[in-house]
């Protein structure tokens, strides 16, 4: 009966999408159409060949649903690839504009690269990691298997629907004009309904596991979930200009709409590249170290400040605009007290390595997870600097604040998701070890040199076009035009540039040290450790 | 029992444990975001800002579209140096019709916030079309097509009527006029209603080519960015 209603609700999508691609105002619009109206009749016949064929034997109740947590470690790896590589080659656009192609019709400027970066890597990179770790991690701390059946593959599928929707509407000019939000309203919407089911997969799972306790990883992995849900659906509320346009116009305006940006652009960060990670921490750290959580009392006491805390921090990006001093003064003091949840979370990481120090000689996917919780600690560091208003006054606005993002992104959520993905390949194809450990060291070390010079000539940068563009003269006339300072970081560009070249590099290494785990790796007959011990 | 062993009901109960964490990260948002809807200094009315005329809507439409914001910022900040460099420090008024606010995070290029006036429609012009060539140190992309793209303000008037609905005061006049003033303006065939209705409004053709391009809506967008507000007559309220 389930099957007969999928197949009239995807015959009705595709009738509607082929609809609004005749009716299309726009070309992004009609290709999205199409892209939908393909999709969704190669899911209908795709679902027809399935319905009323006999039912293979029942899945016991007691095996993992992984089927999606290998298809997401695989995509993973290769939305990683990709958004370093669109952030290198923009990295060079900024020190060789002349790539900016005339021929690609503004199609390929930075303008629009620039979201296709960032998004490929939060939520390309970051999302399938995170959807594919809450997954991973929720059936083993809770000994059940996915609540949902199908569903789990709906949301993993449906996340990937929205990166390509997402990712090609950029590209086309389809956007809202809001940092990390870019989508619009129709992109927003399919995406509330993949979080909404993602939360029941978790919530689900979580209600009937067979542990009493629910694990600390759980507690940052449900947070990140249904807060991501609030700040999407409140800072993407617009109203569409047409239904068959791309083109919607936000609610809010000028300072409300700057406040609430950035109360969810903040907490992107918060809770989707911080309390979800950390949940990836809380569970993979432990099992690589084979220590237990150094201190439980100190998880509760983190989570909860955390997860209150980080909320108020987002006015900091908005030091000495049009928003009220008040507001800005309460995103900087909220900022500064952060920094103790945040290195309570950096403490219990480390300290979990408490009699297992001596792994880090050995185990170069140990050495990569604690060194992601080493740049943890430095960027949840420098962020509370940085949001004091004296020091916002030099840093807004200039490379600083990218340097400082790049460290987190590519130090913590990168390193973290590189061990995640060193420990799960050999697990989840049942290989004795992992092809070669050398490679992992060589990622390591093309990806932390990477990582140091990046943020290195990014500091170098900022403090500098800063310190230029406030200087003043003895008679009190502005020493430097604007285009003096940006001639002026044409080297530390280019430092930058290669900084990513190492860390794309080093990614690139990983996607072929995994693949040949899969393709060569020895069986492993059972359960296995993920590293094996050092060559 | 200690105050934290407490904490095992909450971890014990997947439902408590969400009602909790989600209660937990409503308060900042509320207690940021709401006053900011009924406050004197974010609502304030200031003489001389109004909402975009239909050309400077589109030009700024181009804007999001190619992802200008991403490099520069419109939002001059209260310090001395950005005071003397882009001109007085922006007020929370000049953005109430910008839905959404565009005051941007990053100055890889200059601050637009009063860019209006600065340039001549033919320096734009060449700047768009290859940055380096006026300015040598630039690393901003190349825009030409925008001139060599036609645009017809077939949907205007239902992009200003949506902007009606989330409370820009758009008049009926306004939107029955708009596909009419969208032309006028960028050619300027002797007729003032663009200017009555819109005052201050710059009507001309931007680009020097007759057809109305990108280009003309992009930059009727740029000569009019914070030239709504005579800063020779405006006095900050007391209460600011």
């Amino acid at each position: 009966m389930l099957d007969y209603l999928k197949l009239l609700i995807l015959a009705l999508v595709v009738i509607l999408a082929a609809i609004a691609a005749n009716y299309a105002r726009d070309v992004g619009y009609m290709i999205h159409a199409i892209i939908v109206m393909v999709t969704a009749a190669g899911v209908f016949l795709w679902q027809l060949r399935r319905t009323d064929e006999p039912v293979p034997a029942a899945v016991l109740e007691t095996q993992y649903m992984d089927g999606p947590i290998r298809v997401g470690a695989i995509l993973t790896a290769f939305w990683g690839v990709v958004g370093f590589l669109v952030g290198t080659w923009i990295a060079f656009m900024l020190a060789y504009p002349e790539l900016n192609f005339e021929w690609s019709w503004g199609y390929l400027n930075f303008g629009r690269l620039r979201p296709l970066h960032t998004s490929a890597v939060i939520f390309a990179f970051g999302g399938t990691a995170l959807i594919t770790a809450s997954f991973y991690i929720v059936q083993r701390t809770t000994a059940a298997r996915l609540w949902g059946g199908g569903l789990a593959w709906f949301v993993f599928w449906g996340y990937q629907f929205f990166i390509v929707l997402a990712a090609t509407g950029y590209l086309m000019g389809i956007t809202q004009g809001l940092e990390y939000a870019e989508p619009e309203w129709y992109v927003d919407l399919w995406l509330t309904i993949v979080w909404v089911a993602f939360l029941a997969v978790f919530l689900g799972t979580l209600l009937k596991r067979k542990e009493p306790h629910i694990y600390v990883a759980n507690w940052f992995l449900l947070s990140f979930i249904v807060t991501v849900a609030m700040l999407h659906v409140i800072n993407n509320m617009a109203v569409p200009v047409s239904i068959f346009g791309s083109r919607s116009v936000m609610v809010m305006a000028g300072v409300q709409s700057a406040m609430t940006q950035w109360w969810y652009g903040h907490n992107a960060v918060g809770f989707f590249l911080t309390a979800g990670f950390l949940g990836m921490m809380y569970y993979f750290i432990p099992k690589q170290a084979e220590r237990p959580v150094y201190s439980y009392k100190l998880s509760i006491i983190h989570f909860w400040a955390l997860i209150f805390l980080y909320i108020w921090a987002g006015p900091h990006h908005l030091h000495y605009t049009a928003l009220p001093d008040w507001a800005s003064t309460l995103g900087m003091v909220f900022s500064v007290v952060l920094w103790m949840p945040s290195w309570g979370g950096m403490i219990n990481g480390l300290m979990t390595l408490s009699g297992a120090w001596d792994k880090l000689r050995t185990d170069p996917v140990l050495r990569m997870m604690v060194t992601s919780v080493a740049f943890y600690g430095m960027s949840t560091f420098e962020g509370p600097m940085m949001s004091i208003r004296a020091v916002n006054s030099l840093s807004h606005y200039t490379d600083w604040t990218i340097g400082h993002v790049h460290s987190g992104a590519l130090g913590w959520n990168g390193m973290i998701t590189f061990g995640m993905l060193y420990y799960l390949f050999p697990k989840l194809w049942h290989r004795e070890r992992l092809y070669s450990l050398r490679l992992v060291s060589w990622h390591y070390w093309l990806a932390t040199i990477g990582i140091v010079l990046y943020a290195a000539s990014m500091w170098v940068t900022g403090i500098m076009e800063g310190l230029m563009w406030r200087e003043v003269d003895a008679q009190g006339f502005l020493v430097n035009s604007f285009a003096d300072t940006v001639a002026a970081k044409f080297p530390m560009y280019v430092v930058r540039a290669l900084g990513g070249v190492m860390f794309l590099a080093g990614g690139l290494v990983m996607a072929y040290n995994l693949w040949m785990t899969v393709r060569k790796g020895v069986s492993a007959s059972a359960e296995t450790h993920a590293a094996a011990p050092a060559e | 029992m200690s105050f934290l062993d407490k904490h095992k009901k909450i971890e014990t109960n997947a439902t408590l444990l969400l009602a909790l964490s989600f209660g937990v990260v409503t308060i900042g948002g509320i207690v940021e975001i709401a006053p900011l809807f009924y406050l004197e200094n974010t609502i304030e009315e200031v003489e001389g800002v109004r909402p975009y005329s239909p050309l400077e809507l589109q030009g700024r439409e181009i804007y999001i579209r190619e992802g200008c914001y991403v490099c520069h910022s419109q939002m001059i900040r209260p310090i001395r140096d950005e005071v003397e460099r882009y001109g007085p420090y922006s007020l929370a008024a000049e953005s109430m019709y910008d839905h959404p606010f565009q005051w941007g995070s990053k100055r890889t290029g200059p601050d637009l916030a009063r860019v209006g006036g600065r340039y001549s429609d033919e320096w734009h012009v060449d700047h768009f079309t290859d940055p380096q060539s006026v300015v040598p140190e630039s690393v901003m992309p190349p825009y030409g097509y925008l001139a060599e793209t036609e645009i017809e303000p077939t949907y205007i008037a239902d992009l200003m009527e949506t902007h009606r609905i989330v409370g820009v005061p758009y008049t009926d006049e306004m939107i029955d006029q708009a596909a009419y003033d969208f032309v006028q303006q960028a050619t300027d065939f002797g007729d003032d209603a663009v200017v009555d209705r819109y005052p201050g409004a710059q009507q001309r053709d931007f680009d020097g080519n007759p057809e109305v391009t990108e280009m003309d809506a992009l930059i009727a967008y740029m000569q009019m960015l914070g030239t709504l507000v005579d800063f020779s007559t405006f006095t900050p309220d007391e209460s600011r």
